[in-house]
C-alpha cells in the first residue's frame, strides 16, 4: 500500500523548507488515568514564502499544533526541525534564537496587546530583544518601518497611541508589526482574521500576503473557515480530532475533497449560489451531527456515513491520493464516487 | 388576522449617552417584518443591528436611549395594532417571549449555570404562561424533542452540553411559549460550520411547522443570502439596502453592500477576484453629515455629503420593495464591475 511519504507538498515549490514537523503528538493528561490525545502523530512543512492552512473544527487541535511550534507546549513526542536542526526546548540559548525564527500571531487583537502599553512599547520590546538594537535612533526607525510595513501610516500618529484608541483591524496590524519586529523566517497565524469584521478581513488577509512576500516568510495560517483557506493558502492540511485526515494543494481539496470528514465541511459551507437550496430541502446529513469523536478506530467513524467493521477496529494513516495529495480512509473510492457533484465544471461565473 | 406586517419598525432613532455627546446607534429606520418570513439583518459590529432589534422590544437600558419612532406589533393573538414604545410595562412583560421572543448570541453566557437543562426551560415557562406543573415538564419534553436534543439530557447543567447543544436549548426556550416573532442574534456565530448548517436547517424546519417570522441578526451576508427572504443591510446606524435575497445577491444597488458582496471567499464555484473594503467604520460619535459610508465609497462625490439617507426604491429592480439609500449608483454599476472583473 502506498502512503503518504511520496506526497510532495506544493508549498515546497514556493522556496526552501524552513520547518518540519514531524509525528507531533500532544496529550493532555485528565486525571484519573484518562488522556486527552489533542494532537496526533501530525507531520508537515512549512517552506519560505508559501502558505500552508490548517483546517478544522474548534477542539480538532489546530491551535494546539500552533502552540507546538511556538514552543508555548512541550511535545509529548515527535520533533520539531528548523532549516534542519533539531529544536530543544530545554536549552534556553538556542530556544530564545528560535522564537526570533518563529513568531505567533493571535486571534484575538483585543486580549493580545497590553492595555496600559502603547504601540511604541509593544513594538520596542521585541526589537530590542530579538534584535539587539540598542540605540535609541535604531529602535525608532526599525519600529517605525514596521508600521510602515503594515500599512499604519503615518506611523508618528501610531506610536503613542494605546491599543484601546484603535479599532480591531488596526490593533491586528500591530500584532503584525510586532510578530515581524523578530525579523522571523516562520509566522504561525491562529485565526488572524475571525475576530474581525468581514468587510476588512480581506484587506488583512491581503496584507498578510504581501508580508509573506516581502519577507519571504512561511506562513502556517490556521482557521476554521476552509473558503478562505482556498483564496489564501497553496496548501491545506484538514484536522479532525487531533489528526491529519487530508492534505494536498487548497483549490484541488476544496473542489475535489476526498475524506468524507472534509466533504461534509465543504458541504457545509453557506453556497450562495445554491439559494437555500441544501438548506430548505430541510437536508438531514447522512452523518449524525454532534457524535463526538471516537477513540479506538477511525476517529471520524461515528459520523460517517461509509463507517464499517474496519473503520472501527483500525484508525487509517494517510494514503497517497495523488501526487500532491492524500487522505486517511479506508473507502476513498466510495467517497470519491458519492461526491457531490462536480461543483466547479459546469458552473458559469455567477458574482 | 391581517395581511401586513406582523413587526413594523417606523423611523425608529435610538442613541447612547455618553460623556462624550450623542452617539448615534441606530438612525431613522424602518424595517417591516411580514409573518412567516424571514428578515435578515446584515452590518458589521457596531452598525446598530443589535440596538436596532432590542431596541424594538425594549429590551435596552440607560445610557440607550430612543429618541424616536414606533414600534407596530400587530399579531394574531393581539387585540390590535399596538404601539410596542407606548405600551404599559404589565402589557410589556406579556408581550416579551410569548408574541416576540430572542434567541441570544452567546449561549453560554445566556443560560444560567446553576439550573439544568429541564429547570431552565421550565422557569421561562412558568414566567410566562399560567400552567400546571405536570403539563409544563410535557411541554420541556416536547421542546427539547422538537429541537432534537434526547431527553436523556433533560437533567444536563450548560456546562455538559456542547455548543451546538446549548444553542439548541437556547431555541427551545425561546419556542416555550409559541411566539409570532423570533428575533434571533448571531445564533450560530460561535458555532462550527457543520453544526452551524444543521441548526439553521432546523430553523427553517421549525418555522415551516410553527408558522412563526424571524428577524435574524448576522453579520454574514453569505450565510443571509441562502438563509433569509429578505436582507436589510445596516451600516453605522442607518440601513443602506432593504430588498429580496435574490435581489441583493444579483443586483445590489448600493456601493456598501457590493463591497459586502465582494468580501467573502466562496468555496463553491470559480475563483474570482475579491476587493473587501478598504478603510474601517466611522465614528459615530461625529454625527456624519450625508452618507456615512462616504469615506471608503469608490464612487464617492461631493454630492454625497448632503444626500437624503431616506431608501429610495431601485425602479430597475425585480423586487418592488427593493430600496437604497444611494441615489447615485444602481444595479448596473455592479454589473459593469462585474465584467471587469470577469473580463480582467
Amino acid at each position: 500500500m502506498s502512503t503518504a511519504a511520496d506526497v510532495e507538498s506544493v508549498a515546497s515549490r514556493r522556496g526552501s523548507l524552513a520547518v518540519e514537523a514531524n509525528s507531533l503528538c500532544k496529550d493532555y493528561k485528565l486525571g484519573h488515568s484518562q488522556t486527552l490525545h489533542a494532537v496526533r502523530d501530525v507531520s508537515f512543512s512549512l517552506y519560505r514564502g508559501a502558505v500552508v492552512a490548517l483546517v478544522g473544527e474548534s477542539g480538532s487541535g489546530k491551535s494546539t499544533v500552533a502552540k507546538l511550534l511556538a514552543g508555548q507546549e512541550h511535545l509529548t513526542s515527535g520533533s520539531i526541525r528548523l532549516d534542519g536542526e533539531l529544536v530543544d526546548v530545554r536549552s534556553r540559548r538556542s530556544f530564545r534564537q528560535y522564537k526570533s525564527e518563529v513568531q505567533m500571531v493571535f486571534q484575538d487583537p483585543f486580549a493580545s496587546l497590553n492595555p496600559v502599553h502603547t504601540v511604541r512599547h509593544h513594538l520596542d520590546r521585541p526589537v530590542r530583544l530579538h534584535q539587539r538594537t540598542h540605540s535609541k535612533a535604531q529602535v525608532t526607525a526599525e519600529v517605525t518601518e514596521l508600521l510602515e510595513r503594515v500599512h499604519l501610516t503615518p506611523p508618528e500618529q501610531y506610536l503613542g497611541k494605546y491599543p484601546h484608541e484603535l479599532s480591531g483591524g488596526q490593533r491586528q496590524r500591530v500584532s503584525f508589526a510586532r510578530a515581524l519586529a523578530a525579523r522571523p523566517t516562520v509566522l504561525l497565524a491562529d485565526e488572524p482574521v475571525s475576530m474581525l469584521d468581514v468587510s476588512i478581513r480581506l484587506e488583512m488577509l491581503g496584507l498578510l500576503d504581501e508580508l509573506r512576500r516581502d519577507f519571504r516568510l512561511a506562513l502556517l495560517y490556521i482557521t476554521h473557515d476552509i473558503a478562505s483557506a482556498r483564496y489564501f493558502a497553496d496548501e491545506v492540511l484538514v484536522m479532525y480530532a487531533g489528526e491529519i485526515v487530508e492534505r494536498g494543494p487548497a483549490e484541488e481539496l476544496t473542489q475535489q475533497p476526498a475524506h468524507p470528514y472534509t466533504q461534509l465541511l465543504v458541504a457545509s459551507a453557506p453556497d450562495p449560489d445554491n439559494l437555500g437550496g441544501t438548506l430548505r430541502e430541510g437536508a438531514k446529513h447522512t452523518v449524525r451531527p454532534g457524535a463526538g469523536a471516537a477513540t479506538v478506530g477511525c476517529p471520524f467513524n461515528p459520523r460517517c456515513p461509509f463507517a464499517d467493521d474496519h473503520c472501527l477496529a483500525e484508525d487509517p494513516v494517510l494514503q497517497r491520493v495523488s501526487d500532491t495529495r492524500a487522505a486517511a480512509c479506508w473507502h476513498l473510492d466510495a467517497a470519491a464516487a458519492s461526491r457531490p457533484g462536480v461543483v466547479t465544471a459546469g458552473r458559469e461565473s455567477e458574482v | 388576522m391581517t395581511t401586513g406586517p406582523v413587526l413594523d419598525i417606523r423611523d425608529l432613532s435610538i442613541v447612547y449617552r455618553t460623556p462624550g455627546g450623542d452617539v448615534r446607534a441606530v438612525h431613522e429606520v424602518n424595517l417591516a417584518l411580514s409573518p412567516g418570513e424571514i428578515v435578515g439583518l446584515v452590518g458589521e459590529s457596531g452598525s446598530g443591528k443589535s440596538t436596532l432589534a432590542y431596541g424594538a422590544c425594549r429590551l435596552l437600558r440607560a445610557p440607550a436611549l430612543i429618541t424616536g419612532g414606533s414600534v407596530t406589533y400587530s399579531g394574531r393573538r393581539a387585540a390590535g395594532p399596538t404601539d410596542i414604545l407606548q405600551m404599559r410595562p404589565e402589557d410589556l412583560r406579556r408581550l416579551r417571549w410569548r408574541e416576540i421572543a430572542i434567541v441570544f448570541q452567546s449561549a453560554m453566557n445566556a443560560l444560567n449555570p446553576v439550573l439544568n437543562v429541564r429547570d431552565q426551560i421550565l422557569d421561562a415557562i412558568s414566567a410566562h404562561i399560567r400552567m400546571p406543573r405536570q403539563e409544563a415538564l410535557e411541554k420541556v419534553s416536547s421542546l427539547l424533542d422538537l429541537v432534537g436534543i434526547p431527553s436523556s439530557r433533560l437533567r444536563s447543567y450548560p456546562h455538559e452540553l456542547s455548543g451546538g447543544m446549548r444553542q439548541r436549548v437556547m431555541i427551545a426556550m425561546a419556542l416555550a411559549a409559541d411566539p409570532e416573532v423570533v428575533i434571533m442574534d448571531e445564533p450560530t456565530t460561535a458555532l462550527d460550520v457543520v453544526v452551524q448548517r444543521d441548526i439553521l436547517a432546523q430553523i427553517i424546519e421549525l418555522k415551516e411547522t410553527l408558522g412563526f417570522s424571524i428577524l435574524f441578526i448576522t453579520h454574514d451576508l453569505s450565510l443571509l443570502l441562502e438563509l433569509a427572504d429578505r436582507i436589510a443591510v445596516m451600516y453605522a446606524g442607518q440601513l443602506m439596502e432593504v430588498g429580496a435575497a435574490k435581489e441583493i445577491q444579483h443586483a445590489p444597488s448600493h456601493p456598501y453592500t457590493m463591497g459586502l458582496l465582494n468580501s467573502f471567499p466562496s468555496l463553491h464555484g470559480p475563483r474570482r477576484d475579491l476587493a473587501g473594503i478598504p478603510g474601517s467604520p466611522p465614528d459615530l460619535r461625529r454625527e456624519p453629515s450625508g452618507c456615512p459610508f462616504l469615506p471608503r465609497c469608490g464612487y464617492g462625490t461631493e454630492a454625497c455629503t448632503s444626500v437624503d439617507m431616506k431608501l429610495a426604491p431601485v425602479t430597475e429592480s425585480a423586487d418592488p420593495g427593493h430600496g437604497t439609500a444611494c441615489p447615485f449608483v444602481g444595479p448596473e454599476t455592479h454589473e459593469l464591475v462585474r465584467q471587469e472583473v470577469t473580463g480582467g
